[in-house]
């Protein structure tokens, strides 16, 4: 106490030389903010170990990459095989070759159609020079097509409706801007495009679409969220404290933790995913926290008539100990982060951690000097009117019985809902509908084919093996049982490319139409197939390179996490028994998405749990009593339960994002419990009051403070509801819920249960 | 305004034209030297690599006529992998025109003809497209000379090309020609939308009859892909007295 006495000191006397110190330090640690990066790939959601995420890298190196951009085109007159909008899809495919990074472009256009008279077989694109086309001519394309398993519902309608044009893109990954570039190359070209063709409208969706529309929700978020959140934060500011000064010292307290937090997190490597981006809407929330709590009592002094400089020290020797508490425990919750399996949750909690650590340093230098420096004014009947919290304390008091009861009840009833959330996400549904990529794909799904697919390997381990009849069998079985899934929309595999061969190989007699019977005559179609194939295919979009294992690709439904785990097991059921044979590799994106919302709960458990742990034992340091430290848990705890059930009548899915709220939570709504419960123990111990006496003065001292804190939180978390990327505004409406308990609980549960237990405690003590 | 253009545009063709005259007369140079080989035979190893270093080899013999005026006649009879060994390949190949292709399958008995107008395809699989592989051709391309450079050690002359053949997948191709010798030392092949896409090397020439070089390993990365396909030759064999005969559709199936 007494260093800390001396630095009180120091901070009030010497205001320039505090502020000089804090000026260098921001600019230091905010330098390196210029180097600012977004990450826009999906793959940072996944730690470098995660199983699924190794199992899609291994089908990766092994076949040709999927990333792509799908382009679906939609005739205003509902049918695709007309003159005019197939020479539009003959531009596209033309113009879409331009694009950085493609490899291949595919639509139905380009095609390579086969056919075969006698001992001829002619290769060449399904559509060439539509505008000459006669009647018949269009009507032997459209058939075609519509009946080509590797068109229907990959690049066309099953109806003809709509049709994609699909770019293969090779991605080097050494630019993170690599989507957004192609993206905006996209858009470009299909600007250019529905200018020229007014009456088709183009959908963008795709891998490099979603990779892109990462990127693009956080750049929004942060460009509507935080000006909102600056507006909010002001406006309670003045209303509170009343005093211009200091809300612009807050604020400019706020501005230098998010920049200084923002600048270090860029220095340690950091970069910004739509996730992490939050961080400096959650720092600003958290910076208001300190500061007003340290403020309301300075400007209080002040209003009981004390000189500047004393008013200020005897705040900061009041509020020393509670804000340090409660920035470190707010700081506890948030890096309890780091045990989830997604590392931008990791980034978000140790950036905010980081940001909550720089406002408190800031709160008791840079704040208090600030204020030393400029010039504050204030009016005795400016206090805020202190007379609802003394009502509130007498009602809490008179009424403790009936309260803990009531209370305790509803808590009970609420936290009996927590059974009805389930672990479920839906990956395209991370994007709101304000996302050009969300309605795109949508459209899509409903249209055509779905983004969502489960790639599968299956290895025979012998060179040249996937000729084997037997093999080719055992795939066309596998797909026969695939395609009747009432997940499934597509079912890519070879064994159609086998079958068609063989069907040219026989004069196109239909009766050919079936896998061939030899494994040499396979290998020979396959070489037949591989000298056919046009500039940017191979054989290793389906076959490995020395032609051992292929991959079928499943495209399905819109599927939330949930059915597609089941859909997983009953895959592997089924793989078990009949592919016992081969060695098998199933994954995708999605999956990958699908598995990490349970892992991450797992994760988060234990996160949360240490981070009970560790603030329970600071609390109970804190307020040198193993009691108070127990009784402080109830109000913490239960808040994230309550708000769990909450959140099991209103909607009742629980994703990647969800999970990491209980250790979140956790850290602020102790901050309440600890200014609450000082308070009480410095009544009780320092001033010797009564138990009820105790309650009346915390009540008093910081009802306002926890109130309006509280408050800017709610609002923070609220604004943070309004992001367009799912996994923001959940957690953002949730973490609002829980704060907004818990200060129900602070106020009418935490004071009966101090009285009840803290007596009882006493009384038998005595 | 249209005089202005048009003897503007006098002025500076003689500088153009000067490039395109020279980068004709080097590539000529390069076409006269290889003339007269006749015919030619020698053992082909296709090493596939992905960008993962999973490896994969096939082999086969591969037999030219040379033609004048016209494409080389090739045929290409596969070893292995054993599944296709006797699937022999026979292609007519044309400068401007799409190439004749026939293909004899010994699982089936049968030669089918291949019609496409595809050239810019994948050879095999490999890294190589048909029009990187067929014979050169003075009218395949459109040659401009941009200068000296030195690749590994050679002077060469540095040369651009544009492809002729509608079909072609390049926009253009950087052609390097060693100074000396007038053969390729390295080539530069830009895709549709003028990216670099693929690096061809040439490794360990060695001179035939006294006047043909023929390389012992040639290259071809895919920067685009990281794929890459190495071409190993051995054996060849000059004047051994093939005709036409040799290089046709009937007798396709009697090829070993």
């Amino acid at each position: 106490m007494e260093k800390q006495g001396r630095v009180e000191k120091f901070v009030v006397n010497h205001p320039w030389w505090v502020l000089l110190l804090s000026l260098v330090f921001i600019t230091a640690s905010s330098f390196s903010i210029k180097n600012i990066e977004f990450t826009n790939n999906y793959r940072v959601f996944f730690g470098e170990d995660n199983p699924q995420l190794l199992a899609f890298d291994a089908l990766q190196n092994t076949y040709s990459k999927s990333d792509n951009v799908m382009m679906l085109i939609e005739p205003a007159n509902g049918e695709i095989f007309t003159r005019k909008n197939l020479q539009a899809i003959v531009e596209l495919t033309k113009a879409a070759w331009q694009l950085p990074y493609s490899s291949r472009v595919d639509s139905i256009s380009n095609f390579q159609h086969t056919i075969a008279t006698v001992d001829d077989l002619v290769v060449a694109d399904l559509v060439r020079d539509p505008l000459q086309m006669t009647d018949q001519q269009l009507q032997t394309i459209k058939q075609v097509a519509l009946s080509e398993p590797l068109l229907v519902k990959r690049l066309v309608s099953t109806t003809g409706h709509v049709s994609g044009v699909n770019v293969t893109m090779q991605l080097p990954g050494t630019n993170p801007m690599e989507a957004m570039e192609i993206a905006a190359e996209v858009r470009k070209i299909t600007a250019d495009f529905t200018k020229k063709h007014p009456e088709l409208t183009v959908h963008l969706s795709g891998m490099v679409m979603l990779n892109n529309a990462f990127g693009e929700a956080s750049m929004a978020d942060n460009s509507k969220l935080v000006p909102i959140m600056y507006g909010i934060v002001i406006l309670v500011l003045i209303m509170c404290l009343r005093s211009f000064s200091a809300t612009f010292s807050v604020i400019l307290l706020i501005v230098c933790s998010v920049m200084a937090a923002l600048g270090l997190a860029v220095f340690a490597g950091i970069k910004l995913t739509p996730t992490s981006a939050s961080s400096p809407t959650i720092i600003l929330t958290m910076a208001v926290a300190d500061s007003i709590h340290l403020l309301v009592t300075f400007l209080h002094n002040m209003r009981l008539g004390h000189p500047k400089k004393q008013a200020m020290q005897e705040s900061l020797r009041i509020n020393f100990q509670p804000i340090f508490l409660t920035s470190a425990t707010t700081a506890i919750g948030f890096l309890s982060m780091n045990f989830s399996d997604a590392p931008p949750f990791r980034d978000l909690g140790n950036m905010v951690a980081m940001g909550v650590f720089i406002a408190f340093i800031l709160s008791v230098t840079l704040l208090p000097a600030l204020m030393m420096i400029l010039p504050v004014r204030v009016k005795p009947q400016d206090e805020l009117d202190n007379r609802t919290m003394k009502r509130l304390a007498e009602f809490v008091i008179k009424r403790r019985k009936p309260l803990l009861w009531v209370t305790g009840f509803v808590a009970i009833i609420l936290m009996s809902f927590i059974p009805q959330n389930e672990i479920n996400d839906e990956f395209v549904k991370y994007f709101d509908e304000t996302i050009e990529f969300r309605r795109a794909t949508d459209f899509l799904s409903e249209n055509m084919t779905g983004i969502y697919n489960i790639e599968i390997s299956i290895d025979t381990g012998e060179a040249g093996g996937i000729s084997e009849p037997q093999f080719l069998a055992d795939i066309e079985k596998f797909k026969n049982w695939l395609e009747p899934q009432s997940e499934v929309i597509h079912v890519n595999s070879i064994t159609d490319t086998f079958k068609r061969l063989n069907k040219n190989m026989h004069g196109d007699d239909l009766q050919w139409y079936k896998l061939p019977e030899q494994r040499d005559l396979a290998a020979q179609y396959l070489l037949l197939y591989e000298m056919s194939l046009p500039y940017g295919l191979d054989l290793n979009d389906q076959i490995n390179i020395d032609k051992s294992a292929i991959r079928l690709i499943v495209s399905l439904d819109n599927l939330s996490t949930r059915q597609m785990l089941a859909l997983e097991k009953r895959l592997n059921e089924w793989m078990v028994i009949n592919l016992a044979a081969y060695e098998i590799n199933a994954a995708s994106p999605v999956l990958m998405f699908s598995h990490i919302g349970q892992r991450n709960i797992v994760r988060m458990l234990i996160g949360s749990g240490v981070a009970l742990v560790l603030i329970s034992v600071i609390l109970m340091f804190a307020f040198r009593s193993v009691k108070l430290g127990l009784i402080s848990l109830i109000p913490n705890i239960i808040p994230a339960g309550i708000a769990f059930g909450i959140w099991g009548l209103i909607d009742g899915r629980i994703g990647l994002a969800l999970s990491v709220v209980v250790g979140m939570t956790l850290g602020i709504v102790v901050d309440d419990t600890v200014h609450f419960i000082s308070k009480y123990r410095r009544a009780r111990i320092e001033k010797g009051l009564s138990s009820e006496e105790s309650i009346r003065y915390a009540f008093s001292t910081v009802g306002i403070a926890l109130w309006i804190t509280s408050l800017v939180l709610i609002c923070g978390f609220i604004v943070l509801a309004n992001s367009s990327f799912k996994m923001n505004s959940g957690m953002g409406l949730m973490t609002a819920i829980t704060i907004a308990v818990a200060l129900l609980l602070d106020f009418l549960f935490l004071p009966p249960v101090l009285m009840t237990l803290d007596k009882k405690l006493t009384n038998k003590s005595h | 305004m249209k005089k202005i253009l048009i003897s503007l545009l006098f002025c500076l063709s003689p500088l153009v034209q000067a490039d395109t005259v020279k980068g004709l007369e080097i590539m000529t140079e390069v076409e006269h030297r290889d003339l007269g080989w006749a015919d030619m035979s020698a053992n082909l190893k296709m090493r596939l690599k992905n960008k993962n270093g999973d490896e994969h080899e096939r082999s086969l013999r591969m037999k030219t006529l040379e033609m004048q005026n016209d494409g080389d006649k090739s045929l290409s009879i596969f070893d292995s992998p054993r599944d296709v060994k006797g699937t022999a390949f026979l292609s007519f190949t044309h400068a401007l025109e799409a190439d004749e292709q026939w293909l004899y399958l010994p699982a089936l008995k049968r030669v089918k003809r291949i019609s496409s107008s595809n050239k810019s395809g994948p050879f095999l699989g490999s890294e190589f497209a048909f029009e990187d592989l067929s014979s050169f051709e003075l009218k395949k391309y459109h040659y401009d000379y941009l200068g000296d450079e030195v690749i590994n050690g050679i002077l060469c002359f540095m040369i651009e090309t544009q492809p002729q053949y509608e079909h072609s997948g390049y926009t253009r191709t950087l052609v390097w020609i060693d100074k000396q010798r007038y053969i390729p030392i390295k080539i530069d092949y830009y895709d549709r939308k003028n990216a670099l896409l693929k690096t061809q090397t040439f490794d360990n020439y060695q001179q035939y009859l006294g006047q043909y070089w023929r390389v012992n390993q040639s290259l071809m990365t895919n920067h685009l892909t990281g794929k890459s396909t190495a071409l190993i030759w051995e054996n060849y064999q000059f004047r051994q007295g093939l005709t036409e005969r040799q290089f046709d559709k009937n007798t396709l199936k009697r090829s070993r």
